[in-house]
């Protein structure tokens, strides 16, 4: 089974993204669930999502806390909430950022990794340019870094789930696809 | 048409797949995405439904009450504090012999204000007379809606279908949603016996007296008694006709176990995970889901446990002043029985505290380091 825990502020689309990780990974032919942090949700808040994957039908029903891999939506993030909180060993950390993962200090046994998500958001026009939505962005850079999903999957899950700009979308998951800064691999 | 929804959108998927014609309801976290969603099926034309909005939950069901009673497929859904204030008409639902299908995420009841899940808010509508029907997955949230109308229609009185807060009303899982035309196969309209007609105007609601009264109470009680038959044969059309069933209540590994847990709604799931695990390492364990509650299968109940040396029921509820509910019907159930085992019941995941692995494999220790309860109920995780 693989656990994967967003980090993103009320408004950033980390629901959005959780949901449309499991639908594109169920089209694959795998078993998902998806997920909010249970509680009380305020834009700009720190909020959680999670998706969950497994190769058999999944029958545990509890939240997370002993994530596979994590992706952060906003950096500012790192300063007030312990992201990598139950984080296995090998576990990739993707933040949106325009700093190099280098630049960012976690245990080695972590695989750091960064995209800038705002810039690409911006460029495609998803949403106001102070508070881009970067969901489908950093689910791009995911896929290309973890390969639990392909691009073309991911693409398809993108286009049928979001409700406005679908193209734009797609293109923003392409385009930091490509453009994901990684290390440590 | 397979997709990754939600349980509370398999709730509105199966009202809608059900063909309901009046829906009135009130929004309360966590119901409210079940409502949103109907809400959109009727404004899109989706759905043929004439969508009531309503100032309470007491208006919700009073309004499915008179959409009923004229013949309608009236459908509703709440949660917590809705349900409660509800509860006056609730009863009344079920003494008018309306087949009404609702929809009830478990949330436990305030104060302490909480939104997240326990049973306690649908326990304490047990002798309510309606059907009780808690489920496992979204997909058997689904299926349950859309069977609890055809039972309800069927014995002529009103059921509800009952998942947990957050961990299957918001959580998106892969959804089997069946065809119109196979579910239309499959449940025909509704078509009362008595209904308020203008071309045949009939008196309801009227003074009983202490004469006849007993006679409508044993009116209900015998539709409860046949509602177990009649949920087992459309349980069975449905398994036929769409390839799942769930059962009135499912045994799993219980065949050659020592222990079992007894278990409802989602701890089921995350149960069968340490079930197998224990297996593994030898221990003689398996468990028993009950899906419907009320009306409570007793005879099935004693038949699965039939043999077992000891019981640990996982209770997510309080009967304050005495134990866990599920514990007190299976310890009356048993009591039938020509073998009684020891009875242990935890009461655990109160308010939306969550129920992992580590936490069921705490009760099953505790059942195996012990021959017979030495209280009443056991509390687990509690910080005393």
């Amino acid at each position: 089974m693989i656990e994967i825990r967003i980090h993103g502020r009320g408004g950033q689309g980390a629901v959005i993204a959780s949901q449309v990780l499991a639908d594109a990974v169920f089209q694959e032919g795998r078993y998902v669930q998806a997920f909010p942090a249970f509680g009380v949700e305020r834009r700009g808040a720190p909020v959680m999502a999670f998706t969950r994957i497994d190769d058999v039908p999944i029958r545990i029903h509890t939240q997370i806390y002993t994530p596979d891999h994590i992706m952060v939506l906003d950096p500012t993030l790192l300063d007030v909430v312990d992201v990598t909180a139950g984080l296995k060993d090998g576990a990739w950390i993707l933040i949106n950022s325009t700093r190099p993962p280098h630049t960012f200090t976690f245990p080695d046994r972590y695989r750091v990794a960064t995209v800038d998500a705002n810039a690409i958001a911006v460029k495609y026009r998803l949403g106001p340019r102070n508070a881009p939505i970067v969901n489908t962005a950093i689910l791009g850079a995911f896929a290309r870094l973890t390969g639990i999903v392909s691009l073309e999957t991911l693409c398809e899950a993108v286009r049928s789930a979001v409700p406005i700009h679908p193209e734009e979308n797609v293109a923003a998951v392409r385009e930091a696809y490509q453009q994901v800064a990684e290390e440590g691999r | 048409m397979k997709k990754v929804v939600t349980g509370n959108y398999a709730v509105s998927w199966g009202a809608r797949l059900a063909r309901a014609q009046v829906i009135a309801a009130y929004p309360i976290t966590p119901q409210t995405s079940i409502i949103e969603k109907l809400a959109t099926f009727c404004a899109d034309g989706e759905m043929e439904a004439r969508f009531i909005k309503v100032e309470s939950e007491h208006s919700a069901m009073a309004a499915c009450i008179g959409a009923s009673a004229a013949g309608a497929r009236a459908f509703t859904a709440t949660s917590g504090q809705g349900l409660l204030l509800m509860h006056e008409v609730v009863h009344w639902a079920a003494g008018a012999r309306l087949p009404i299908v609702m929809g009830v995420v478990n949330r436990a009841i305030g104060p302490g204000w909480n939104i997240w899940t326990d049973q306690n808010d649908t326990l304490s509508q047990r002798d309510t007379g309606w059907l009780q029907f808690y489920c496992e997955t979204n997909q058997e949230v689904l299926d349950t809606t859309i069977q609890a109308v055809k039972i309800a229609e069927t014995v002529f009185l009103p059921a509800m279908v009952v998942l947990d807060a957050f961990l299957l009303s918001h959580t998106s899982e892969p959804v089997d949603i069946p065809d119109q035309a196979e579910v239309d196969a499959f449940l025909p309209p509704y078509r009362p016996e008595l209904k308020l007609d203008l071309d045949d105007p009939r008196a309801f609601g009227a003074l009983v007296l202490p004469s006849d009264y007993m006679e409508m109470r044993y009116k209900i009680q015998k539709a409860m008694e046949r509602a177990v038959g009649v949920a087992e044969a459309v349980d069975h059309e449905w398994g036929e006709r769409f390839g799942r069933s769930w059962g009135l209540v499912e045994r799993y590994r219980l065949d050659d176990a020592e222990i079992a847990l007894v278990t409802s709604g989602t701890v089921t799931g995350t149960s069968r995970v340490v079930v197998d695990e224990l297996r593994d390492k030898g221990l003689k364990i398996g468990l028993l889901k009950v899906r419907m509650f009320r009306p409570f299968p007793h005879e099935k109940v004693r038949q699965a446990l039939a043999g077992i040396e000891k019981v640990a029921v996982i209770d997510r509820n309080i009967s304050f002043g005495d134990s866990g509910v599920f514990a007190q019907e299976v310890r009356a159930a048993l009591y039938r029985a020509d073998k009684r085992p020891p009875v242990f019941d935890f009461v655990t995941g109160l308010g939306g505290r969550d129920i992992v692995p580590a936490t069921i494999r705490e009760i099953v220790d505790y059942t195996v380091a012990h021959d017979a309860p030495v209280e009443e109920f056991t509390w687990i995780g509690v910080k005393k």
